[in-house]
C-alpha cells in the first residue's frame, strides 16, 4: 500500500454503540481495501450515555495520521464538547467540527478520506449529505 | 478585591451549594429534560473541588481555567461545557493579575456568559441557563447580592416559557410550567457567588 496520509475520522454519540455502530458501517461502505483511520468516541468514560472529553481527545489522537481530522458529532453535549475542546486547542491542530448528519456525513466523509482527499473535502462530502432527501 | 481564594471560595460554596440541591435539579429535570442534571453538576463540582484542593492555583483566572476543565471533562452532558466554558470564558476576560476588583470581575463574568451564549447558540428567553445569567451579569454594579437575587428571579421566570436549545426543545408546548434546570443551577452558582462575598466580610469582621 502506498504511504499516503488520509484525514483521520471521529464519532461522537451520546451511545457508545451508536457511534461504534456508525464507525463499522462507515468503513464497511468504503469497501476498497483502504483502511480509512475511523475512532469511535461514544458515550462517558464509566459507559453512561452522554459525552466524554477524554474519550473525544484519544480518538482524535488515535486516527491522526498528520492530514487533518474530520469530527462528527450527533447532539447537545456532543457538539458543545467537541466545540469546548477546539477553542481550549486541546485537540490536534488540523482539527474541524463537521456540520453533517451523523450516519450519513460519517459515510461521505469516510469514503471520500479513502480516495485520500484533503481536509476540506471531506467537509464538504460530509455537509452536501444534508442535501440528500429522502421523500 | 479578589484573588485566588476569593475565586476557590466561590466554588468550593457553588459545590456545596449544588450537592445540597443535587435532587432538587434532577427532579425539575425529570419532566423535560433526562434526569441527569443534578447528579452531572455533583459529579463535575466534586471534581472541581478535588482539583482546587491539590494544586490550590495562585491567580483568579488560573483558578477558574482548572475549575471549567474539571467541569468540561466530568460532567458528560451538556452543562459541562457550558459551566466550563462560562468559567474559562471569565478567567480568560480577568489576565493574569493575582487580584481583581469587583467591576473587573463582573465585565468578565459578563464575556463569560457571552461565551457561552457563543457556545450554545441560546438567546434570553430560550429557557436556558442564560435566563438566570444575564440578568444576574446585568445587576452585578449593584453587587453580588443584587445579582443573586436577579438570577433567582430569572430562573422562576423560565416557567412560562417554551424551551427552544436543548433536549427539552423537542417537547414544544409541553415544556411550558416547568423551572428550567440550567436556569435554576445557574441562579445557585451566582448565589454562592454572593455567600462567599458574606462569608470573607464575616471572617474579617
Amino acid at each position: 500500500m502506498s504511504e499516503r496520509k488520509l484525514v483521520g475520522i471521529v464519532l461522537v454519540s451520546h451511545s457508545a454503540t451508536v457511534a461504534e455502530s456508525v464507525a463499522d458501517l462507515a468503513r464497511g461502505l468504503v469497501g476498497d481495501g483502504t483502511d480509512v483511520p475511523v475512532a469511535a468516541a461514544g458515550g462517558t468514560e464509566d459507559g453512561r450515555f452522554g459525552t466524554s472529553a477524554a474519550l473525544i481527545t484519544r480518538a482524535a489522537a488515535e486516527v491522526d495520521q498528520g492530514a487533518g481530522v474530520a469530527v462528527l458529532a450527533d447532539l447537545g453535549s456532543a457538539v458543545l464538547t467537541v466545540k469546548a475542546l477546539l477553542e481550549d486547542d486541546e485537540l490536534p491542530h488540523d482539527i474541524r467540527l463537521l456540520d453533517a448528519p451523523f450516519v450519513e456525513g460519517a459515510i461521505a466523509a469516510a469514503v471520500t478520506a479513502a480516495t485520500g482527499a484533503d481536509l476540506t473535502a471531506v467537509e464538504a462530502a460530509a455537509g452536501e449529505a444534508y442535501a440528500y432527501r429522502k421523500v | 478585591m479578589l484573588d485566588a481564594g476569593f475565586l476557590i471560595r466561590w466554588l468550593t460554596t457553588a459545590a456545596a451549594l449544588v450537592e445540597r440541591e443535587a435532587d432538587r435539579l434532577t427532579e425539575l429535570d425529570s419532566p423535560i429534560g433526562d434526569a441527569d442534571h443534578g447528579a452531572n453538576l455533583r459529579r463535575g463540582f466534586t471534581a472541581v473541588t478535588a482539583a482546587l484542593a491539590k494544586e490550590a492555583p495562585a491567580t483568579p483566572r488560573a483558578v477558574l481555567q482548572l475549575a471549567g476543565r474539571q467541569l468540561i471533562s466530568t460532567v458528560g452532558g451538556a452543562s459541562g461545557p457550558l459551566y466550563g466554558t462560562l468559567l474559562r470564558g471569565t478567567g480568560k476576560a480577568l489576565g493574569d493579575a493575582a487580584e481583581v476588583s469587583e467591576a473587573e470581575f463582573a465585565a468578565a463574568l459578563r464575556a463569560g456568559v457571552e461565551a457561552v451564549m457563543r457556545l450554545g447558540g441560546a438567546a434570553p428567553g430560550d429557557k436556558t441557563m442564560v435566563d438566570a445569567l444575564l440578568p444576574a451579569v446585568d445587576a452585578l454594579d449593584a453587587g453580588f447580592g443584587a445579582a443573586r437575587d436577579a438570577a433567582e428571579r430569572g430562573a422562576e421566570a423560565t416557567v412560562p416559557l417554551q424551551a427552544r436549545k436543548g433536549r427539552a426543545s423537542y417537547l414544544g408546548e409541553r415544556s411550558v410550567g416547568h423551572q428550567d434546570p440550567g436556569a435554576t443551577s445557574a441562579a445557585l452558582l451566582i448565589a454562592a457567588l454572593a455567600d462567599s462575598q458574606e462569608q470573607g466580610e464575616d471572617s474579617t469582621s
